[in-house]
């Protein structure tokens, strides 16, 4: 369509603001920084892994990317059309916002919570196709959803049609769920956790086939995990890159083999050591952060936010915040650390000793 | 096998459950002794029946199950204990001042109108002990789950982290002195990273505390980073047991090889990857000879009729197959080095004499 890519975001930032409730009057409200100052950009059926803990922004990023919530600064574009301008001011559009909405879909972590459970499968899958393609007549819907099933493997369609949520297993409810993404034809699929509540030993066989659909419908991915082994499986497998979030920041982006092999960034580290193999001779069994948790998200520290818990935090790490330090001459790849960079005073700089691990946030 | 460095024995442990459908067999007649002051492993599938084995430990099996055979426990000084033939009011003692559970889910384990505080006190009281010296002991423990003791004492357990909740149950349950703790997938749904964090905690509080630990689980990379030996579980049996060096290196059971070909890891090319196929076996029908036979690829016909006892690989490895010599080069498992590392994995029992 143009030279323009897929989705590009562009200085993102996401806070939520808590008070203005009835018994909060008195007391100061509280703001989370969800997602600081994030810009990303996908191209045509390229994959992006975002990974990271339990509460640093990766969904909320990633609810942002395909319009699902509104950034409190910076702009998301699809195909160049800036996507809360075109449903705010929809006279100036290029692209209508409702076009957006549905080229760019979700599938939810419990999939079994993301169809009506009083409905039959066959009711759930139609309503969108009614919703967005009118024009089309019953018999041409079902042909459609009948075709994908069989794409996905759950034959023969009607068999599973007919069949309410709970009489699905999980991984016959994710796969449910990735058919009612791709009914639309979206160009961007987010996968938020989409593989983690499936056994070990089905999450390979999903991830298979969502990858194998990529190349059939030619979407883009953007997959949300927080297990290193998954994200690395699907980045590999389709060529793409992964991005680390801590505390709303992407500290550390790169082709899986600068994340695998050479990561810079000492919390990619830890997300690594956090992944155990089998047959490491448990070489690194030193314990890779100064603390266990996560600081307080409103009150975030000052510096690099990783400092308090960096095994190689330095005093500059305190006072001052790392910008992006590009690791490949594209200027795409990068580590939000000093130590991507040689030539940083932060080599010169004393260390922190003060090493109690007690939390005292 | 009773000797004095054994803390728990089961013997022909038994534990069904009656259903409409007939009798479910949940755990069948597994025999295992576990040694004071290791860490023992159980892994297996979901539905595997290693939580009903550790339940059985406390006897907590909850109703209609029913626990059959020996769980004999072996206090430090005094005379052992036959868990199943305890009235109530003996395992209300039992329970947490001789073997404590930590559960999956610490969500649901406080109590959500009262604050940590106030559980800790109430376990100390309803024990009948000293309320000032146990809380001191409150502290202790919190600090050395890397907690703040006065802040999490003073919070509801909503206002806790899921990581910072299951510690905060870790130090509650060794708040009694107990010398076993069974934790059942203590780490499931938290994060990698405070996964990895409280497996690395456990491993200190046990050199600390003087602990035998049980550690209950379906995650194998997380489990040989702890465990000094591993019991595999598959089908309400167990299929083999032995040290975490042995079962990695020299595993001997197909069932344990496929588990561990099937395990992610980092370092294997993503082609190499594998899955288990055929699925697991109803609790309710019984199937003859070897439970493992539908999905084995070298069961034959004695495998299908005649069920495989526990057999010596070699030293404390046993193996439920009857081709436990055969199954290295049947089963190959991608991510294992050709040679086992000769210094081996260093564990927290080796060197340590009793």
């Amino acid at each position: 369509m143009s030279s323009e890519p897929m989705l590009s975001i562009d200085d993102v930032s996401v806070a939520f603001t808590d008070g203005g409730g009835l018994f909060d009057i008195f007391s100061d409200s509280e703001t989370v920084r969800a997602v600081n100052d994030v810009s990303l950009t996908l191209g045509e059926q390229e994959t992006l892994t975002l990974i990271g803990e339990s509460g640093c922004g990766k969904s909320t990023l990633g609810k942002t990317a395909i319009g699902a919530q509104q950034p409190t600064s910076g702009t998301v574009r699809y195909r160049g059309q800036d996507i809360w301008k075109a449903r705010n001011d929809a006279g100036s559009a290029s692209i209508p916002f409702d076009e957006i909405r549905s080229a760019l879909q979700i599938i939810h972590q419990d999939p079994g919570s993301a169809l009506n459970p009083n409905q039959r499968l066959r009711t759930s899958l139609m309503i969108p196709l009614k919703q967005w393609y009118p024009d089309l007549s019953r018999e041409e819907r079902v042909e459609r959803i009948h075709t994908l099933f069989e794409q996905v493997g759950m034959s023969p369609p009607d068999d599973y049609l007919n069949r309410y949520p709970h009489q699905l297993s999980g991984g016959e409810t994710q796969r449910a769920v990735l058919v009612r993404a791709l009914l639309l034809n979206p160009d961007v699929i987010l996968a938020d956790e989409a593989i983690s509540a499936l056994d070990v030993s089905l999450r390979v066989e999903m991830m298979d086939l969502m990858l194998e659909l990529q190349e059939l419908f030619q979407t883009s991915y953007l997959f949300i995990s927080h297990d290193l082994s998954n994200a690395r499986y699907i980045a590999e497998k389709s060529g793409g890159r992964i991005a680390v979030m801590y505390l709303g920041e992407i500290v550390e982006i790169g082709s899986v083999d600068e994340i695998m092999e050479n990561p810079q960034h000492p919390y990619t580290k830890a997300l690594q050591w956090a992944t155990a193999n089998l047959y490491d001779d448990g070489g690194d069994a030193t314990f890779p952060l100064r603390k266990i948790d996560v600081p307080d998200p409103t009150d975030l520290p000052s510096g690099c936010h990783f400092h308090p818990r960096c095994p190689e935090a330095r005093e500059v790490c305190q006072r001052q915040h790392p910008e992006r330090i590009y690791i490949d001459d594209e200027e795409t790849n990068y580590a939000r650390c000093f130590r991507a960079d040689e030539q940083h005073e932060y080599w010169n700089s004393p260390e922190i000793t003060s090493g109690s691990s007690v939390d005292s946030s | 096998m009773s000797n004095t460095d054994t803390i728990v024995e089961v013997s022909n442990l038994d534990v069904t459950f009656q259903m409409d459908r007939g009798q479910s067999h949940v755990v069948r007649d597994v025999n295992l002794d576990v040694a004071r002051n290791e860490t023992l492993g159980i892994i297996g599938e979901s539905g595997s029946g290693k939580s009903m084995l550790a339940s059985s430990f406390l006897n907590a099996v909850i109703d209609p199950g029913v626990s059959t055979g020996k769980v004999m426990y072996h206090p430090e000084d005094g005379a052992p204990v036959s868990v199943l033939e305890l009235s109530d009011s003996e395992l209300d003692r039992f329970r947490w001042e001789e073997v404590a559970m930590v559960f999956q889910g610490a969500m649901s384990s406080f109590n959500p109108v009262t604050k940590i505080r106030t559980q800790f006190r109430e376990t100390l009281q309803d024990h009948g002990r000293d309320i000032p010296a146990g809380m001191d002991r409150a502290h202790e423990l919190l600090e050395s789950v890397y907690l703040d003791p006065d802040r999490i004492l003073d919070s509801y357990a909503h206002e806790l982290s899921g990581g910072m909740k299951q510690r905060a149950l870790i130090a509650l349950s060794l708040l009694l002195e107990p010398d076993l703790l069974v934790l059942d997938e203590p780490t499931a749904a938290l994060d990698l990273l405070m996964q990895r964090s409280i497996v690395t905690l456990l491993d200190e509080l046990q050199t600390e505390y003087d602990l035998t630990l049980v550690f209950i689980t379906h995650d194998l990379p997380l489990l040989t980073t702890l465990a000094d030996r591993i019991a595999v579980m598959y089908a309400f049996n167990l299929t083999e047991i032995g040290t975490t060096d042995e079962l990695l290196y020299n595993a001997s059971h197909p069932y344990t090889r496929a588990l561990l070909d099937a395990t992610p890891d980092l370092n294997v090319p993503v082609d190499e990857m594998s899955i288990i196929k055929g699925s697991k076996p109803d609790p309710v029908d019984r199937i003859s000879g070897c439970s493992y036979s539908p999905r084995c690829p070298i069961a034959d016909d004695r495998c299908r009729s005649e069920e495989p006892p526990m057999m010596t690989v070699r030293d404390a490895h046993e193996s439920a197959c009857f081709y436990y010599d055969d199954a290295p080069d049947a089963v190959p498992i991608s991510a294992a080095p050709d040679e086992r590392p000769s210094s081996g994995r260093t564990t927290a029992t080796e060197g340590r004499d009793n």
